[in-house]
C-alpha cells in the first residue's frame, strides 16, 4: 500500500507549460509594445503567443520533457548506482573494499578545502576512503575522452551505427517499463489508473533488437575475436529469447493480461488461491507475487535464468569471454562507443530486474507495515492509509536486490561453454517453460490459482 | 563458416606471459593448435657460462618468478654434483621446507591464474589472499618474497628464524581451513565440472611419449615424482604418497595440483618436527672440473640441470630442461576437437610459466 511520487506526465506538462510560458514573456511585451504605439486591439503577435502556449506545442514538449527525464532517471542515477553496486558487492566477495574514491579524493579539494578549520576535515583524511560512487563517474568521463579510434578494415558505417543501435534500442526498453502508478512514459488513464495493455509485448520486443547491432557490431570489426563473440551473441540471446517469451505466457495465460498496471494491481492484494471446488484461501500476511503460484514459480525460475543470459552475465557472458576472446565482439571499440557497448549491458540488467520485479514480485506494490493508518473523516469508521514510503521505492529496492543477486551468482561462478549454453537453452529451459504454459492453461481451465 | 587460424597470443589474456598459441577453429570447434614460443628467450644457458658458479643462483631465481626456489635449489643439485661436495643434514631439511612454501605459492597462483581464465575472477583473490600468507613465510625464511636467492652451492644461505615451525603450523592449519573454501568454489561447482571434466584429455602413453611431466603426467593415472622415484634432499627420510588421478582431463589436473598443496602442508610440518641441528652450510670450491646433472620436482614438472666445469670458476656448459617446454608441445593433443572456449580451460590447467619456459 503505497502511493505514486513522482507524476510524470503532470510534472512534464507543468515544466513545458511553464517553460513555453517563459518563452512567450518577450512576445508578450512586444505585444504590449505594439498596442501602446496604436495597433489594433488583440495585438499582432497574439496568434504566435496563443501557438506557442497552445495546447498542441505544449503537449508536444511535454513528451520531450517526459523522454529526458526518464532518461537522466535511468542513465545518470540507476546505471550509475547499479555499476557501483556491482564493483562494491563483487570487491567484498573477493575480501577487498574495491572503489573507495570519494569527493576527498579529489587533489584540487584537499589543496582548497583541506586547511579550512571545520569544513576541511574530510578533506585531511586518507584520501581514498570514501564510497567509491564517484569512481564510475571519473571512469565515464574518461571515456569520454578517449580517442574513437576505427580499424582499417572496419565497414565504417556499419561499425559506428552498431553501438548507437545497442544503445537506442536498450533505451527503448524503459519506454515501456513503467516505475510506479505515476511514473510511466507509456500509457494512458483510463477510469482514474494507468493502463498499458501491450506493455509487456513492447519490452519483450525491445529486448530482442539489440542482437542485430551486436551482430552487426561483431561482423563489422573486421576482427575474427569479434566475429566469434557476435556470433556467439546472436546464438545465445536468441536461442534464449524464446525461453523469455514462454515463461512470460505462462504468466499471461493465469492472470489474462499483458499490461504491467494491472499486473501490480492483481498482485497488491493479499496472497490468495483458488482451489477449484474448494473454494478460495487467503494466506494472511503475504502479497499475490505470483513467485508463490505454485505454478508459475517455474516461470520465475525460468525468466531468472532467461533475464541473466539477455543481459549478458557470467556465468552466460560468452560473447565477452575476456580470457580467450579479449573483449567478444566489443574488442574493436574505445572512447565512448566502447561506453555506450559496455554501459548498456547494466541497462539491460536493469530493465530484466524491473521486468522480473513487475511480473513476479509485485512491482512497486509496498508491504502494509509501510503504511500509517488515520482514521478517514470522509467516511467514519474506516481506516485511511498514509503510505510512508513512495511506490518509487520500492520498486528501486526491488530491482536493486534482484541485481544484487545477479552480481552474487555472476561472481560466485565460471562462465560456461556455448554448447553447454545452447543445450541448456534448447534441452531444459524451452521443455520447461513449455510444460510450465501446459500447467498454467490446466490451472486456468479448471479454476485452480 | 570456412576453417581460419586464430592468433591467441602473444599479447592476450590467455598466454599469462609472453607466448602465442595459434588455433586453427571451424566455427567455434579447434581442428588443430600451434603453440609458437621464444619471445622471451634470454639465452639463460649462454650467460651462465660467463659467471660464476656461485653468482648463478641469482639467475635462476629468475627463470620463472613464481617458483623461483626450486630452479636455483636444482641448479644447486647439479652443481654439488658437479663439484662432488656434501650438504650439511639441516640444509637439506631447510631445502625441502623452502621447496615445499614455494610449491604451494606457485600452485596458489596457478589456482589464482585458473579462476579468471574461467570467468570465476572471485577464486583470484581468493587464491592471492592465501598466497600472501605462504609469501610471508618465504620472507621470514629466506628475507624476500620473490626470487629469494635462498639455496647456496654447498647449504642454504642462512638458518631459519626462531619459531618458524610455529608460525609453519599456523599458517598450515589456517589454510587447510581455506582450502575447503577453495574447494566449495571449485570442485562443488557443477558449472566449473562443466568446464572442465573430459576437456583437454591426454591418455598416460601420449603424456609419457611427448615427455609430459609432473602433475599433468601424474593427472593422467602415471605415478611418476622425482621425489619418491629419484630421491633427494632429505625427500627419502620423509614419508608422503604423491598425488595421482586416472582421467588425464583438465578437472583431474586441477585434482592433483590441490592435493599436492595438501601434501606439501604435510611434508612442510614433518620436515620441520626432523629438523636436526647442525651447520646449515658448508664452503664450496671455488673452480670445478667434472659433469653434474640433478633432475628435481619442479612445481611444474621435472626441472634438470647439466652443469659441466672444465676447471674455471664459471661453467663450461649449462643445460637447462624445462618441463612447460615439453608440457606445451602435448597442447594440440589435448585441443584437437574441443571448442575454442575450452582453450583457457586447457592451457590454464597445464599451467605454463613462460620465463622457464623460453629460458
Amino acid at each position: 500500500m503505497s502511493g505514486a511520487l513522482i507524476d510524470l506526465w503532470g510534472w512534464s506538462h507543468a515544466l513545458a507549460q511553464f517553460s513555453l510560458w517563459l518563452g512567450s514573456l518577450p512576445l508578450e511585451a512586444g505585444n504590449w509594445v505594439a498596442l501602446q504605439t496604436g495597433a489594433a486591439a488583440p495585438g499582432p503577435l497574439t496568434g504566435l503567443i496563443g501557438f506557442i502556449t497552445g495546447e498542441g506545442l505544449t503537449n508536444f514538449v511535454a513528451v520531450i520533457v517526459a523522454i529526458n527525464i526518464l532518461l537522466l532517471w535511468a542513465t545518470l542515477l540507476h546505471l550509475l548506482i547499479v555499476m557501483w553496486i556491482e564493483r562494491k558487492m563483487y570487491s567484498r566477495l573477493q575480501d577487498r573494499r574495491g572503489i573507495m574514491l570519494g569527493l576527498g579524493s579529489s587533489d584540487f579539494l584537499r589543496r582548497i578545502l583541506g586547511p579550512i578549520p571545520l569544513i576541511g576535515r574530510p578533506f585531511r583524511r586518507p584520501s581514498h576512503l570514501g564510497t567509491g560512487f564517484l569512481q564510475t563517474v571519473a571512469d565515464g568521463v574518461k571515456l569520454f575522452q578517449k580517442e574513437v579510434i576505427t580499424p582499417t578494415n572496419a565497414d565504417k558505417w556499419m561499425f559506428h551505427v552498431a553501438p548507437v543501435m545497442i544503445a537506442s534500442s536498450t533505451l527503448f526498453l524503459f519506454v515501456a517499463i513503467p516505475w510506479s502508478d505515476g511514473f510511466w512514459l507509456m500509457g494512458s488513464m483510463d477510469k482514474g489508473v494507468p493502463v498499458n495493455p501491450w506493455g509487456i509485448l513492447v519490452i519483450l520486443g525491445a529486448f530482442s533488437i539489440a542482437p542485430l547491432g551486436i551482430l552487426i557490431a561483431g561482423w563489422a570489426s573486421n576482427n575474427k575475436y569479434t566475429l566469434l563473440g557476435g556470433m556467439r551473441a546472436a546464438a545465445q540471446l536468441m536461442s534464449y529469447e524464446i525461453p523469455l517469451v514462454l515463461s512470460i505466457i505462462a504468466l499471461v495465460v493465469l492472470s489474462g493480461s499483458l499490461d504491467p498496471f494491472e499486473l501490480v494491481r492483481q498482485q497488491s492484494v493479499p496472497l490468495t488461491y483458488a482451489l477449484g471446488p474448494f473454494g478460495r484461501v487467503t494466506v494472511p500476511f503475504l502479497p499475490n507475487w505470483y513467485i508463490f503460484n505454485p505454478v508459475l514459480w517455474i516461470a520465475f525460475v525460468v525468466l531468472f535464468i532467461t533475464v541473466i543470459a539477455e543481459a549478458e552475465r557470467i556465468p552466460f557472458d560468452i560473447p565477452e569471454a575476456e580470457a580467450e576472446l579479449v573483449e567478444g565482439w566489443t574488442t574493436e571499440y574505445s572512447g565512448m562507443r566502447f561506453g555506450l557497448v559496455f554501459g548498456f549491458k547494466w541497462l539491460r540488467a536493469i530493465a530484466g530486474a524491473a521486468l522480473i520485479a513487475i511480473l513476479f514480485l509485485g512491482g512497486w506494490s509496498g508491504p502494509v507495515f509501510a503504511t500509517v493508518w488515520a482514521p478517514n473523516l470522509a467516511a467514519p469508521g474506516t481506516l485511511y492509509g498514509i503510505p510512508l514510503l513512495p511506490q518509487e521505492f520500492w520498486f528501486t529496492l526491488k530491482i536493486y536486490v534482484i541485481f544484487v543477486v545477479f552480481v552474487w551468482i555472476g561472481w560466485s561462478v565460471p562462465r560456461i561453454r556455448i554448447d553447454q549454453i545452447l543445450n541448456l537453452g534448447w534441452k531444459q529451459l524451452i521443455p520447461l517453460s513449455i510444460f510450465n504454459i501446459l500447467l498454467a492453461t490446466l490451472a486456468r481451465g479448471f479454476g485452480w490459482f | 563458416m570456412a576453417e581460419m587460424w586464430i592468433n591467441m597470443g602473444p599479447q592476450h589474456p590467455m598466454t599469462h606471459g609472453l607466448w602465442n598459441l595459434r588455433i586453427k577453429v571451424d566455427g567455434e570447434t579447434i581442428v588443430d593448435a600451434e603453440p609458437e614460443i621464444g619471445y622471451l628467450h634470454r639465452g639463460y644457458e649462454k650467460i651462465m657460462e660467463v659467471r660464476e658458479f656461485q653468482k648463478n643462483v641469482v639467475l635462476t631465481d629468475r627463470l620463472c618468478y613464481v617458483a623461483s626456489i626450486t630452479w636455483s635449489h636444482c641448479y644447486c643439485l647439479a652443481c654439488e654434483a658437479a663439484m662432488d661436495i656434501d650438504v650439511p643434514e639441516r640444509a637439506k631439511y631447510l631445502r625441502v621446507v623452502s621447496n615445499e612454501l614455494q610449491r604451494i605459492a606457485s600452485h596458489l597462483m596457478w589456482l589464482a591464474a585458473y579462476g579468471p581464465d574461467l570467468g570465476l575472477l572471485t577464486a583470484l583473490l581468493w587464491a592471492l589472499r592465501e598466497r600472501e600468507l605462504f609469501l610471508d613465510l618465504l620472507q621470514l625464511i629466506t628475507g624476500a618474497r620473490m626470487n629469494q636467492n635462498y639455496p647456496r652451492i654447498g647449504g642454504v644461505r642462512n638458518d631459519a628464524p626462531p619459531d618458524f615451525d610455529k608460525y609453519c603450523s599456523k599458517v598450515i592449519a589456517h589454510f587447510r581451513n581455506k582450502l575447503k573454501e577453495h574447494e566449495a568454489v571449485f570442485e562443488q561447482s557443477k558449472l566449473f565440472q562443466a568446464r572442465t571434466v573430459g576437456v583437454g584429455r591426454l591418455t598416460r602413453a601420449q603424456a609419457l611419449d611427448w615427455g609430459v611431466t609432473g602433475p599433468n603426467l601424474r593427472a593422467c593415472g602415471a605415478s611418476i615424482d622425482l621425489r619418491k622415484l629419484d630421491p633427494y634432499d632429505a625427500y627419502p627420510a620423509l614419508s608422503f604418497a604423491p598425488a595421482v588421478e586416472k582421467e588425464g582431463d583438465s578437472y583431474a589436473r586441477y585434482k592433483v595440483r590441490v592435493e599436492e598443496m595438501k601434501t606439501s602442508c604435510d611434508l612442510i610440518l614433518e620436515a620441520l618436527k626432523k629438523l636436526p641441528a647442525g651447520p646449515y652450510r658448508s664452503k664450496p670450491p671455488r673452480r670445478c672440473e667434472g659433469e653434474g646433472f640433478r633432475r628435481t620436482e619442479d612445481s611444474r614438472g621435472e626441472a634438470l640441470f647439466y652443469v659441466i666445469g672444465d676447471g674455471d670458476d664459471r661453467p663450461y656448459r649449462v643445460k637447462i630442461r624445462s618441463p612447460v617446454f615439453s608440457n606445451i608441445a602435448a597442447a594440440p593433443i589435448m585441443m584437437r576437437g574441443n571448442k575454442v572456449a575450452d582453450v583457457v580451460a586447457i592451457m590454464g590447467s597445464i599451467d605454463v610459466c613462460v620465463g622457464e619456459m623460453d629460458k
